[in-house]
């Protein structure tokens, strides 16, 4: 979805002139980086099932001779000093996208101590996390055919990290609602919504409670509706909205919605279609992207056993790819999952079987090979 | 020495006294009930859940009152001091649906009562019904939300043009109120774990207060297990697998959120009971779905929501086998299949179904 984030480049110093006095917007931006046709990536592992699942992306896309070369940065989650994140944060300004592992958060240490991940996300201004959750072929779930996008303003509302104490025994916590930022996720959810060809767009609320907080986000997606009117949009209390997920999921197609419902509408998605282990997740921002599992798992229970699905972070490495636009190299990986995944005897523990995680990446590398293209010898 | 002069009188003692007795007493002890029938639909599923209780002969006296919001002195709004008095005599309550009129001037009837009896918890046992096929089966737990403060304090601000804040409160009273709850309900039910939801890693001072306090509570209670889980590995969880939660205590939005998601695994909010518990011993028991003003006076309504809730009620008060009697009933009744309403996906009426139920009933006496 690079469409989304890029600008069509100008082609010539007259257009540039032409419109130099009009609105300003991003008339120029740099092609990814590319030092001698490959590409750089910041990788960070992460805690949990993050660093073996980085190695299986790195043996797969060495494997497929993807041009693409990963900068790895550690970032340890049990400093207290933010000297590692920050790292991280600068590699990744310097390369413009990565993939990430979730760092583990200790929530018994002071407040001072901010979330990593929350801190990555807001720094970079990723603004959006998009996440596609569909149906796949070879997973037994309760309900069929889900297709649906959420997309999930990823920077302000209830996770602002701002909270309290003035009295002894009484917390605020402060969730932030503006409009420049509603606007512009409400214009991202519209956007993404015309590119791939869906027709309706639903914000989820608590506005008949949060009259104003919400009833700000909804009015902002309200005028931005009104520039799509080939998108049909409503909205849904997300109370209702999880009732009707559980019951009905076909009906939805895009949610847009603020920073908390989108965590329990896209865990409550991710259940729907098979669990953590299968769906990728994407943040976008402006000028960087960074690719990770849909549901932001440490999965510290299962490190190391070799029972975790690599699916969710491959198929986030195929996301990664996309915005790279190294699209055919994206595509063969895509389809060597997808047939991967409909071989039950494949299926790893979360998804009812006993496969291990090499077997699985083995057996996808293996369908990369069948399909032709030139890869390094098994 | 022969004993068997004694052997029937002292076989009769034990059965008249020990299993007998307990049920003449509570017989001779008719308690009184405050019935609020509520809008649309409610009448006619108060009137249903009534005749119900009289087939199972209940030792239960209904006193009904209406509430609508009436400005008291100084202006502010307040519920009708003759439903304020016959609460808080009485203690129980059961509520049919009230609705909420846009633009009243008036702040929802849900809210007033909240406020008015302090109704801190909110439980929502969700169980599924035999009869009433969902993708989810053998759900059985229980969700238990605070349900005065957290992000629902309604205390909002526009700090500048463009910029809202909603403020979530926390307090430690409450939070230790709630947990204490809980805890009691696990106990009291025989329930083996309860669940705090809570997201401290990033809310770290607001519902790491939370936590602490249902950490307390777990150490006073030492016979129920005590875990904690986000609230989107709960979500997670719950959908793909729902058996393996038990009890579920969690701050205000968490709980309106799950136990919505919890009641739409059973079959809706039709089908879902509630009960409120209020400082002061106050218990409110009520359907949470609405009034729906378009089967209103049709006799199509399905009274199991309320039903249900007065089931709650009876095990609140003491009644188990009252409630389990009328319970079974229902099951069976929805189970059979015979008569169901529309939205079971039947064709009967809610007379006919409520007629069925009491049939059940007798037939059990």
């Amino acid at each position: 979805m690079t469409f989304l984030t890029q600008n069509p480049t100008v082609t010539s110093l007259w257009e540039f002139l032409k419109n130099k006095d009009q609105i300003p917007q991003r008339v120029f931006t740099p092609p990814p980086a590319r030092y001698g046709g490959r590409h750089t990536v910041t990788l960070i592992p992460g805690d949990g099932i993050g660093p073996e699942l980085a190695h299986h992306v790195r043996e797969l896309f060495r494997f497929c001779c993807v041009p693409v070369d990963f900068e790895v940065v550690n970032v340890d989650s049990s400093m207290a000093s933010e000297d590692d994140i920050n790292n991280a944060i600068m590699a990744i300004r310097r390369n413009g996208v990565a993939l990430k592992g979730n760092i583990e958060t200790n929530h018994n240490l002071p407040p001072s101590y901010k979330s990593r991940n929350s801190l990555l996300r807001t720094t970079l201004d990723l603004y959006a996390n998009v996440m596609h959750c569909q149906s796949l072929p070879g997973v037994r779930t309760r309900h069929k055919n889900i297709d649906i996008m959420i997309i999930r303003e990823n920077t302000e509302g209830e996770y602002s990290s701002l909270e309290h104490e003035n009295v002894p025994g009484v917390v605020e916590c402060l969730k932030i609602i503006t409009k420049t930022k509603s606007l512009r996720i409400a214009d991202y959810a519209f956007r993404a919504a015309r590119a791939t060809g869906r027709r309706r767009v639903t914000a989820v609320h608590k506005a008949n409670i949060m009259k104003l907080a919400d009833g700000l986000f909804l009015e902002c997606c309200k005028e931005v509706a009104s520039g799509y009117p080939e998108i049909s949009f409503d909205s849904m209390i997300v109370d209702n909205t999880t009732m009707q997920l559980v019951s009905r999921p076909q009906q939805f197609d895009v949610m847009v919605m603020p920073n908390l419902y989108g965590n329990v509408v896209s865990n409550v998605c991710a259940g729907l279609v098979g669990g953590p282990g299968l769906v990728p997740g994407a943040n976008y921002g402006e000028d960087y992207a960074v690719f990770e599992t849909g549901t932001r798992n440490t999965g510290k229970s299962i490190a190391n056993h070799n029972t975790a699905n690599p699916t969710a972070m491959l198929l986030a490495s195929c996301l990664l790819l996309d915005h790279v636009k190294l699209h055919a190299y994206a595509s063969m990986i895509r389809r060597a999952i997808l047939s991967t995944i409909t071989e039950t005897r494949l299926h790893t523990a979360d998804l009812g079987g006993q496969g291990s995680t090499s077997e699985v990446v083995q057996s996808i590398m293996n369908a990369v090979q069948s399909t032709g293209p030139q890869t390094l010898s098994i | 020495i022969w004993y068997g002069h004694f052997l029937l009188p002292y076989l009769l003692n034990q059965i008249l006294f020990s299993i007998a007795l307990p049920q003449f007493l509570q017989l001779s002890l008719i308690q009184t009930v405050t019935l609020i029938p509520g809008d649309g639909i409610g009448p006619e599923i108060s009137t249903a859940v009534m005749k119900i209780f009289e087939a199972a002969e209940a030792p239960i006296q209904w006193e009904e009152r209406n509430v609508t919001a009436i400005q008291g002195p100084g202006g502010k709004w307040m519920i009708p001091p003759d439903a304020k008095e016959s609460m808080d005599r009485n203690k129980i309550g059961l509520k049919g649906p009230l609705k909420t009129p846009i633009a009243a001037g008036h702040p929802s009837m849900n809210l007033l009562l909240r406020k008015t009896f302090d109704l801190y918890a909110n439980v929502r046992p969700c169980v599924s019904i035999e009869g009433y096929k969902t993708p989810y089966s053998d759900v059985n737990l229980v969700t238990i939300r605070e349900n005065t403060e957290g992000e629902y304090s309604g205390i909002e601000h526009v700090i500048v043009d463009g910029v809202v804040q909603s403020i979530k409160l926390i307090t430690e009273q409450a939070s230790q109120r709630i947990a204490d709850y809980a805890f009691e309900y696990a106990r009291n039910n025989q329930r083996a774990s309860v669940t705090a939801v809570h997201k401290a890693n990033i809310m770290r001072m607001s519902d790491g207060l939370f936590l602490r306090k249902c950490r307390e509570a777990a150490e006073k209670h030492k016979d129920v297990k005590f875990t904690e889980m986000y609230l989107d590995t709960v979500c997670l969880n719950m959908v793909q697998d729902p058996t393996q939660f038990d009890v579920l205590v969690m701050p205000n939005l968490y709980g309106d959120i799950l136990s919505d998601l919890c009641a739409g695994l059973i079959g809706g909010l039709g089908v879902t009971p509630s009960g409120n518990i209020g400082a002061n011993g106050v218990a409110i028991f009520e359907s949470v779905h609405g009034t729906a003003p378009d089967i209103a006076g049709k006799d199509m309504a399905n009274p199991t929501a309320l039903l249900l809730s007065a089931v709650m009620m009876l095990r609140h008060m003491g009644l188990h086998g009252h409630a389990k009697k009328i319970e079974a009933a229902c099951f069976d009744t929805i189970r059979d299949e015979k008569v169901r309403t529309k939205d079971l996906g039947g064709n009967s009426k809610c007379s006919e179904f409520t007629e069925a139920i009491c049939q059940r009933v007798r037939d059990m006496q």
